[in-house]
C-alpha cells in the first residue's frame, strides 16, 4: 500500500442555478489572454445538449479515455507506438471550430464612425483572422435548452431515453452541469502526453501541464475524454484547469468555488492507495467502476490507514483534513455524490450530487403523502429521466442513481418532520439505510453548507512547497506570454497596451509607472 | 582553389555549424517555453495538413537516413557488406527519389495551406514562411540533383567528393577542393543546407530534437514532487 492524498471536488447539482459566475470568474482569473480566450476551464452546460466542445461525450468519435482491450487497460486512441506514428497528424483531435471561433466586436467603430443616417454598430470580428464573421456557434450556445430540440439529439446520454422523452416543449427537461478538469486519479491526458510534460502533483494530485516541457504534440487534448485540456493557439502549448493551485496551497478554495452563488461546491482531500489505481481502473464491467473507485479511497479514520499515511509522508494536518473532508463524507460515507462518466476509466475526482426534479403527473401537485410505498416507485417519474442521469454518472446503472435520489428525498422528509416539531419520521430514511445522524449530517452539509464545512483545505507545507511570495509578479500565465516565439516575430501585442494608452491619454500618464 | 572556395566550403560551414551548436545550447537553456513543434492543427485540421504533414515528415526521416547512408558512411563500406555499386545506385535513385518526391509534395501542400488558410497565415509568423522557403530550396535543389542529374547518368559522384568533404568538415580536416569542382546544383544544395543549419536553432525546427522516443519506455502516469529549490531559483 502506498497512500497518496488527492484533492477532489463535489458539486451539488440540486443547487446549481446555471448563473455562470464560476465560468466568468475562472475566465477572469486564468484565461482572458490572447490564444486562451476561447478556453473555459470551467464551463456550465445545460443538459441535455452536445456541450462544449461539441459532442465531447461521444468517445466513439473522440477516442478519449481508457478502454478494456483484450482484458487489459489501454488508451482508447491507441498505445504508445500508435501515438508516435501519428505524431505528425493527430487523427482524433477536435479543432477550434468544435469549441468555437473566438471573436470580439469592433468597438472602435462606435467611436470613430462618421455621421450617418443609422446608428453605428460594433460588428463581430474573428480573433483568429481579424475578419468580420457571422457568429454561428459560441460558448454556452445551448444555454437553457436553446436550440437543443436540434442539437440534443446528438447528446450521447440520450441513449435509452429518447423513446420516452422527446424534445418537445411540454416534455422537455433540463439540468445544469458545471464542469472543470476532473483531476483524475488515472488521468488519460497525462498518459497520452508523449513528452511527459503533464503530471500529477505527488502531494495533492492536481494535474498540471509543464509549460516549459510541452512540445505541442496535442495528444493530451484528444486523450482527455472530458475535453478539458486546451490548446493555446498563440503559444502553441496545452493549458488546463490548475485547480487554482496557488490558492489551494494557501488553504483557499478555487475561484470557481469561492464565487459560486449557489454554494454548490465542496473541496476536500481523500487518501487513496496509489498501488491499486490500475487495478481499480481495470474492472471488467463499466458499472463496477464506481464501487472500485470508492474501494480505492481509504478510510481516513482507520488507524492502519493513518499509520501507513504517516509512513508515506502525509503530514498530520493533512490526515486531519482528510477526516473532515466533505468530499469523503459526500462520496464515500453518505454515498450521494457520483463521479461523472466513470466508464471513461480515468477515476475522476470531481463528484456530482444528482439533481432532484418535479415528479411528472404522479400526485397532481400534492406532495404531502410521503409514504415510501408511494414516493419511491415514483422516482422513475422524475422529470429528469433516471436513465439520463445514469448515463451521465453511473455508466447506465439506474438503481444506483435511484438509491441516491431516494436518500435525498428521505433526508428531506425526515428533516421536514424534525423542523415542524413533529415526531421525527424515520420511515423513509430507514428504507434507504440512512441513520438519523447521517440524515442530519447530510442536511448540515448540503442545506446549511457552511463555508468551513464546504472547504476543508489543508495548506501546502512550506518546507515542501513553493515560496509563493518569491513568485509574486513573476509566475503565472501573464508572465509566460512574453515567450520567445511570440515576441521575436514582432507580432506579439501586450493585451493591456490599448487600454493603458487609452487611459493614459485621459489621466495624463501611465498608471503602472511605464512610460 | 580560390579564396571564394575557401570562404564557401570551409569558412561558411564552420560558421554556420558553430551557430547551429551554440544556438541550440543557448535556446535550450533560455527558451524552453518557445521550444515546440508549434502545431497549427488546432486551428484547422484539413486534408492539406493531414497529407502534407504526414508525407513531409515521414519523407524527411527517410531522406535523413538516406543522407547518412550516402554522405556519412564511406563508399568503401558498402562492398564489405555485399552491396554493389549497382545496388547502391538503384536504391539511391529510386528510394531516394521517392522520398524526395514525397517531401516536395508534402512541403508544397503545407506551403499552400500556410499561404491560403487565413487563420494560419494570420496567426503564423513571417519566420515560419522564411523557414519553409529555405527548406523548399534545399529540398527542391537536392531532389533535382537526385531525380534529374544522377538518374540521367550524370558523371559527378557525390560519394567521391561531397562525402569525403563533409566527413572532413566533421573531423576538422577541411577539403574545399572536393566541392570546388562539383556541379553547381550540388554546390547550391550544400550551401542552402548549411544556411538552414544556421537558422535552425532560432526557429520551430528545434522540435526535431524533441522526438519523444522516451515515451515508449516510460510509465503512463507521471507524479512530480514540488521542488522548492528549483522553483525558487527560477523565481529569482
Amino acid at each position: 500500500m502506498k497512500i497518496k492524498a488527492q484533492f477532489g471536488m463535489v458539486m451539488n447539482l440540486d443547487k446549481c442555478i446555471g448563473c455562470h459566475t464560476c465560468s466568468v470568474t475562472c475566465n477572469n482569473t486564468w484565461t482572458n489572454r490572447p490564444g486562451a480566450e476561447y478556453m473555459w476551464w470551467n464551463n456550465v452546460e445545460t443538459k441535455p445538449g452536445i456541450g462544449y466542445p461539441k459532442e465531447w461525450e461521444n468517445q466513439e468519435k473522440n477516442k478519449g479515455g481508457w478502454e478494456m482491450r483484450n482484458g487489459k487497460l489501454a488508451l482508447k486512441a491507441g498505445g504508445k507506438a500508435n501515438k508516435l506514428l501519428n505524431l505528425f497528424y493527430n487523427p482524433d483531435m477536435l479543432d477550434i471550430d468544435e469549441y468555437y471561433e473566438p471573436w470580439t466586436y469592433e468597438y472602435e467603430h462606435l467611436v470613430h464612425s462618421p455621421e450617418k443616417n443609422h446608428q453605428p454598430v460594433a460588428r463581430p470580428k474573428s480573433q483568429l483572422t481579424g475578419e468580420y464573421m457571422d457568429i454561428l456557434w459560441g460558448p454556452n450556445w445551448e444555454d437553457d435548452l436553446a436550440g437543443v430540440h436540434e442539437t440534443g439529439k446528438r447528446d450521447p446520454n440520450m441513449q435509452g431515453v429518447d423513446e420516452k422523452v422527446k424534445f418537445e416543449f411540454e416534455q422537455a427537461f433540463m439540468m445544469y452541469l458545471p464542469r472543470i478538469c476532473e483531476h483524475c486519479v488515472n488521468p488519460s491526458c497525462v498518459s497520452s502526453c508523449p513528452s511527459g510534460a503533464m503530471y500529477k502533483r505527488e502531494e495533492d494530485g492536481i494535474v498540471l501541464v509543464d509549460q516549459d516541457a510541452c512540445r505541442s504534440w496535442r495528444f493530451c487534448m484528444s486523450g482527455c475524454p472530458y475535453k478539458k485540456v486546451y490548446f493555446n493557439w498563440q503559444t502553441n502549448k496545452a493549458e488546463k484547469c490548475t485547480f487554482c493551485f496557488p490558492k489551494i496551497e494557501n488553504g483557499d478554495p478555487t475561484i470557481c468555488s469561492e464565487t459560486c452563488v449557489g454554494r454548490i461546491r465542496y473541496i476536500g482531500i481523500v487518501l487513496y492507495d496509489a498501488d491499486r489505481v490500475k487495478e481499480a481502473a481495470s474492472v471488467s464491467n463499466d458499472q463496477d467502476l464506481y464501487e472500485a473507485q470508492l474501494d480505492l479511497i481509504l478510510d481516513p479514520n482507520d488507524p492502519e490507514v493513518i499509520a501507513q499515511a504517516k509512513k508515506d509522508g502525509i503530514p498530520e494536518d493533512w490526515i486531519e483534513a482528510a477526516q473532515e473532508s466533505p468530499v469523503y463524507k459526500l462520496a464515500c460515507e453518505q454515498k450521494i455524490a457520483l463521479p461523472l462518466h466513470p466508464e471513461y476509466r480515468t477515476l475522476p475526482m470531481v463528484w456530482y450530487i444528482p439533481p432532484l426534479s418535479p415528479i411528472v403527473d404522479a400526485f397532481n401537485g400534492h406532495f404531502n403523502d410521503l409514504d415510501p410505498s408511494v414516493v419511491f416507485p415514483a422516482i422513475d417519474q422524475f422529470r429528469i429521466p433516471i436513465e439520463y442521469l445514469a448515463n451521465l454518472m453511473t455508466a447506465g446503472d439506474t438503481e444506483l442513481v435511484a438509491s441516491v435520489l431516494k436518500k435525498l428525498v428521505a433526508m428531506r422528509t425526515y428533516m421536514r418532520s424534525v423542523d415542524l416539531g413533529k415526531e421525527p419520521d424515520t420511515t423513509l430514511i430507514d428504507e434507504v439505510g440512512v441513520s438519523e445522524q447521517m440524515a442530519r449530517d447530510m442536511y448540515e452539509l448540503s442545506a446549511i453548507a457552511k463555508y468551513g464545512d464546504r472547504y476543508v483545505i489543508p495548506k501546502a507545507h512550506r518546507e515542501q512547497a513553493e515560496d509563493m511570495f518569491a513568485h509574486q509578479g513573476s509566475a503565472g500565465f501573464d508572465f509566460m506570454d512574453g515567450c520567445e516565439s511570440c515576441a521575436m516575430n514582432g507580432e506579439w501585442k501586450d493585451p493591456y497596451e490599448y487600454s493603458e494608452s487609452y487611459w493614459s491619454d485621459v489621466t495624463g500618464g501611465a498608471k503602472d509607472g511605464r512610460q | 582553389m580560390t579564396p571564394i572556395d575557401f570562404l564557401l566550403w570551409v569558412a561558411y560551414p564552420y560558421i554556420t555549424l558553430t551557430i547551429f551548436v551554440v544556438g541550440h545550447i543557448y535556446r535550450y537553456n533560455h527558451d524552453q517555453f518557445g521550444w515546440s513543434a508549434q502545431s497549427s492543427q488546432f486551428l484547422k485540421s484539413d486534408p492539406l495538413l493531414k497529407w502534407g504533414s504526414i508525407l513531409f515528415h515521414y519523407a524527411v526521416i527517410l531522406v535523413f537516413f538516406g543522407h547518412v547512408g550516402g554522405i556519412l558512411v564511406p563508399q568503401s563500406f558498402y562492398p564489405l557488406i555485399g552491396v554493389t555499386e549497382e545496388m547502391y545506385h538503384f536504391g539511391a535513385v529510386w528510394f531516394g527519389g521517392a522520398a524526395g518526391a514525397a517531401m516536395v509534395v508534402g512541403g508544397a501542400l503545407l506551403t499552400a495551406r500556410r499561404l491560403r488558410n487565413k487563420r494560419i497565415s494570420t496567426t503564423g509568423s513571417r519566420k515560419d514562411l522564411w523557414v519553409l522557403l529555405l527548406i523548399g530550396i534545399v529540398t527542391v535543389v537536392g531532389f533535382t540533383n537526385t531525380a534529374w542529374y544522377t538518374a540521367t547518368g550524370g558523371e559527378f559522384d557525390y560519394r567521391d567528393t561531397i562525402g569525403p568533404w563533409f566527413r572532413g568538415i566533421l573531423t576538422f580536416r577541411p577539403m574545399p577542393e572536393m566541392l570546388a569542382t562539383a556541379p553547381w546544383g550540388f554546390q547550391a544544395h550544400v550551401f542552402a543546407a548549411f544556411t538552414l543549419f544556421a537558422v535552425w536553432p532560432f526557429t520551430r525546427l528545434v522540435h526535431v530534437w524533441s522526438l519523444p522516443l522516451e515515451y515508449l519506455k516510460r510509465r503512463y502516469i507521471i507524479y512530480r514532487r514540488a521542488n522548492p529549490k528549483q522553483t525558487n531559483k527560477k523565481a529569482q
